[in-house]
């Protein structure tokens, strides 16, 4: 279970080297098949499409569609809103699992099924709830009006959008974070106390820089579905606020697939350069530290 | 582990078998229809009766049912667009003349909306009507202080935050086209921009733009005025007596909207069986007293025993509002596009 | 003590935010009223009527037999494929983690245009084979980064003693490697599950008019207006699942030292 302690294995380039190489390299095939008939090809698609127009020639006019002011906007705002929402599930989550750690527990496992366990109602029906909750009559205006306070209106508008971006990836930022710091050797941070290291230093110098793989992997996780939904913002947002996911879904009901594909592929190459840029910050990059 | 692994494949086999065992061969007829447009129990017995296994899919506007006929990603048997859309595809070559032998029952149908329907399907070769209405306003009477009967209370400030508007590009420019005083099919884009321009000074007012949710939302007492079909009113009206509905007095559009068969339609005759049985007086009566949408069908409207509903003028408005009205035609590829892209603007809130 | 009460309010003010909309549902199930928007009076009806709604059962039986299949033929193909990148030498093996990433990165609305992009480029018509092939794909990065953590901890050694030991080579497999690996297989197969079920994106662009699963339909709801029974079904689930953790995570704890030191 602990991965921050030396490999066993020192030949950790090559990883573990069974026996019959060769034919364990054979296991790769379905996997390599799979992979390139389901997502290579499916991308080809995509660059096809949004590399031409309805007559099937080459041209560009998918790609600068972006610099249209509505899906300029579209895309503004998504960018907005999911930057918002992932600063603030950060912030809501790491105290979280600071304090979540700091409880012994009998089994961490038990904190992970709390957590995750509301994800197994059905997205989308959380959202409705939300929708329920903050409507103009609805349960928490009920709840304010019978304390006498006034009520909130936040329904429709860009606000609404974050709290169900929050809401619904919130645990895809708590787990990742829980999962390193409760690797955390709890040795390396009682050396650091004995060589006189603060409690302050001590989070700065040590648990941070240690605990960031789970943080950059938990912007990944909340920032790249929140830039790219559509559900959210149409169940939250009233229809009235377009962000660059409900843009491309209009497209592609309204049978523009070549105009679809083309904002797809901007907004592809968008998230990919946001995530080289993390990557820089995040030295073991296998993903490893999921949950 | 060995115990695992052939469970693991053994549960594999069975899932697999279940799969197969559920795709059966029989006969079928796929359905593409508006939401919540029709009695699920109508669907039941038109199986029970036939045998042929209805798949039924819904879509929320006519701009999205197109382009799944058009693409041939799907094949349906049979499809529910308004009058503009049937015009449209026709235009675009993607329907099949119905074969009226096999729809005894059409006899059913009030010669009036047959008539009527040649303004999109002029030989009436294409379509059946199914449904028809108007478009209005539904409004919370304990919500508003005076009587509305105009398009204006859907631009006054008076009621900002208090407005539900129709997702949907031809209905939304409807309203602002004849609130300006222009034809709802106006083909002028001075007119058009005009109508946008109106339309974004409402955007601030509105609380959400909806399609089937406004009859929710008004029920629930969340907005004072939506916009809504005239068949959603009876049903609202029943959860909520506060709710009244009205045709403004600058006039509304008057839909109808027919079967098809597209011309890429797997079972035809399965198709015009359907088409049939929805025009069975019993049929028809059981829809309508479940959706509450108008029906042309005559001899169903005769069957109806509750006379309220019967003479109800919201489910059969009078000559007098109906000639305020107009029926939508399809204004060509271009002029479309050029419409759905003022909607955009105006949806995105943007100047 | 100020601080000890400060954390637990912190850890209850993020439960009420998690699980807010998960009582208002469960309290919406038993609204006698058919909108939601409005307090009827309690009722268990559409407890019953949920077991009468065709449409509601099939596609919850469309979601799980789609979770379940989609899960497992994941977890075969991602854990030889774990094991293949695993003793890859370091230039294929970034290129397949890169792949392998990709649909984990990529927006779900990019990976389902694209899918359904290919499909109705092949005339391969929507259906339940479509959205099956769409989760085993979106499912197969997380069982392999499930796996490989637990194959890169591996001790080769063990392998080898077994097999100096006089196991043969398929017999030390089972009995030494996979008992190791085998946490992070049964973790990878139950977020790939936990993902197929909770998928709408993806689905909704590779679904054809014939199935609808639990997302897809509720997604159809939305608009004009939800049936009660979608929230009974959402309630007993939740109920089933709550259940089903609270018993395992009782056996665990009884079994199992503390994972953690």
């Amino acid at each position: 279970m602990n991965d921050t302690k030396p490999k066993l294995n020192p030949s950790s380039d090559s990883g573990l080297m069974l026996p019959h190489t060769n034919r364990i390299k054979l296991l790769s095939f379905p996997y390599i098949i799979w992979m390139a008939g389901f997502i290579i090809i499916p991308l080809v698609m995509i660059l096809f499409y949004g590399l031409t127009n309805k007559e099937n020639s080459f041209t560009l006019e998918n790609l600068a569609a972006i610099a249209e002011p509505i899906n300029l906007q579209a895309l503004g705002l998504a960018l907005l809103l999911s930057i918002i929402s992932t600063v603030i599930c950060l912030i809501l989550s790491y105290p979280l699992s600071i304090i979540l750690n700091n409880i012994k527990l009998k089994s961490n496992s038990l904190i992970i099924f709390i957590i995750i366990l509301p994800m197994w109602m059905n997205f989308l029906l959380r959202t409705i709830a939300w929708q329920n909750i903050l409507e103009k009559s609805g349960t928490l205006n009920t709840l304010l009006t019978f304390l006498h306070l006034p009520t909130i209106n936040i329904i429709n508008t860009p606000a609404a959008i974050i709290l169900g971006m929050v809401y619904n990836y919130l645990p895809f930022m708590i787990l990742p974070i829980y999962n390193v710091l409760i690797k955390i050797d709890q040795d390396v941070i009682n050396a650091a106390r004995d060589l006189g290291a603060n409690t302050l230093q001590t989070f700065t110098k040590i648990i941070f820089p240690l605990s960031l793989p789970g943080v950059i992997s938990g912007i990944t996780m909340v920032f790249v579905p929140s830039l790219t939904t559509f559900a959210i913002s149409s169940i939250l947002g009233g229809s009235k606020i377009l962000l660059m996911g409900n843009v491309i879904e209009q497209q592609f009901t309204l049978g523009n697939w070549h105009a679809g594909s083309g904002l797809s592929l901007v907004l592809m190459i968008f998230v990919l350069l946001c995530m080289a840029i993390l990557s820089k910050y995040d030295k073991e990059a296998e993903g490893s530290n999921i949950w | 582990m060995k115990k695992l692994a052939v469970l693991l494949i053994a549960l594999t086999l069975c899932s697999a078998m279940l799969i197969g065992c559920s795709e059966d061969t029989s006969e079928k007829v796929y359905v593409y229809n508006w939401g919540e447009y029709m009695d699920p129990d109508v669907r039941d017995q038109f199986e029970e009766e036939t045998g042929i296994k209805v798949v039924y899919d819904e879509f929320q506007t006519n701009e999205e049912m197109y382009p799944k006929i058009k693409e041939n990603a799907v094949q349906y048997d049979v499809v529910c667009p308004s009058d503009y859309m049937i015009q449209k595809m026709i235009e675009d070559d993607l329907l099949a003349e119905i074969d009226f032998s096999k729809v005894p029952n059409l006899s059913n149908i009030d010669q009036t909306y047959l008539d009527s329907s040649k303004s999109f399907d002029a030989a009436n070769k294409y379509s059946v009507p199914y449904c028809w209405g108007t478009v209005g306003i539904l409004y919370n009477k304990t919500m508003v202080d005076e009587p509305i009967d105009s398009w204006a209370s859907l631009f006054d400030e008076k009621y900002s935050g208090n407005i539900l508007m129709i997702d949907s590009v031809r209905d939304a420019y409807a309203i602002a086209l004849k609130y300006l005083g222009y034809n709802i099919n106006s083909t002028d884009k001075a007119q058009i921009e005009e109508a946008t321009k109106l339309l974004q000074s409402q955007y601030p007012l509105v609380q959400a733009y909806v399609v089937d949710q406004v009859r929710d939302k008004m029920i629930g007492g969340e907005a004072a005025l939506g916009v809504i079909y005239s068949g959603e009113a009876i049903y609202t009206q029943r959860e909520n007596p506060d709710l009244e509905y009205v045709v403004p007095k600058e006039g509304s559009n008057v839909w109808i909207d027919g079967w098809v068969i597209p011309k890429n339609c797997k079972n035809k005759e399965n198709a015009e069986a359907f088409i049939n049985f929805m025009c069975r007086p019993d049929i028809a009566l059981k829809n309508f007293e479940y959706i509450t949408y108008s029906t042309p069908n005559k001899a169903a409207r005769e069957m109806i025993t509750d006379e309220d509903i019967k003479n109800s003028t919201v489910a059969f408005p009078e000559q007098s509002v109906l000639e305020r009205c107009t029926t939508f035609s399809y204004l060509g590829s271009e002029l479309e596009a050029f419409y759905n892209d003022e909607w955009n603007k105006v949806k995105s809130g943007t100047n | 003590m100020v601080k000890n009460f400060f954390s637990r309010f912190y850890i209850g003010i993020i439960l009420l935010f998690l699980y807010a909309p998960i009582i208002i549902l469960i309290v919406l199930s038993f609204n006698q009223s058919k909108s939601r928007a409005k307090w009827g009076g309690f009722t268990l009806k559409w407890y019953g009527e949920l077991f009468q709604n065709d449409d509601i059962m099939r596609a919850l039986y469309t979601t799980l037999i789609l979770a379940f299949v989609s899960a497992l033929i994941a977890t075969i193909i991602g854990t030889a494929g774990a094991f293949a990148i695993n003793s890859m030498k370091k230039t294929p093996r970034f290129i397949m983690m890169g792949v392998t990433n990709i649909p984990m990165l990529n927006a779900d609305i990019v990976t389902g245009i694209s899918l359904m992009l290919l499909f109705v480029a092949l005339r391969f018509s929507l259906g339940f084979t479509s959205v099956l092939l769409a989760h085993i794909t979106f499912n197969i990065p997380y069982v392999l980064l499930s796996v490989m953590p637990k194959l890169k901890q591996l001790n080769p050694n063990t392998f080898e003693a077994a097999q100096d030991l006089g196991a043969s080579p398929i017999y030390a497999f089972f009995k030494v490697i996979l008992p190791d690996i085998l946490p992070g297989i049964i973790s990878g197969y139950f977020l790939a599950f936990t993902m197929s079920l909770d998928d709408f994106v993806i689905t909704y662009f590779t679904k054809g008019p014939e199935i609808n699963t639990l997302s897809t339909k509720i997604y159809t709801e939305v608009r004009k207006g939800i049936k009660p029974e979608i929230y009974a079904l959402s309630t007993i689930m939740f109920v089933a699942i709550l259940i089903l953790l609270i018993l395992v995570n009782r056996k665990n704890a009884d079994k199992h030292v503390p994972i953690r030191k």
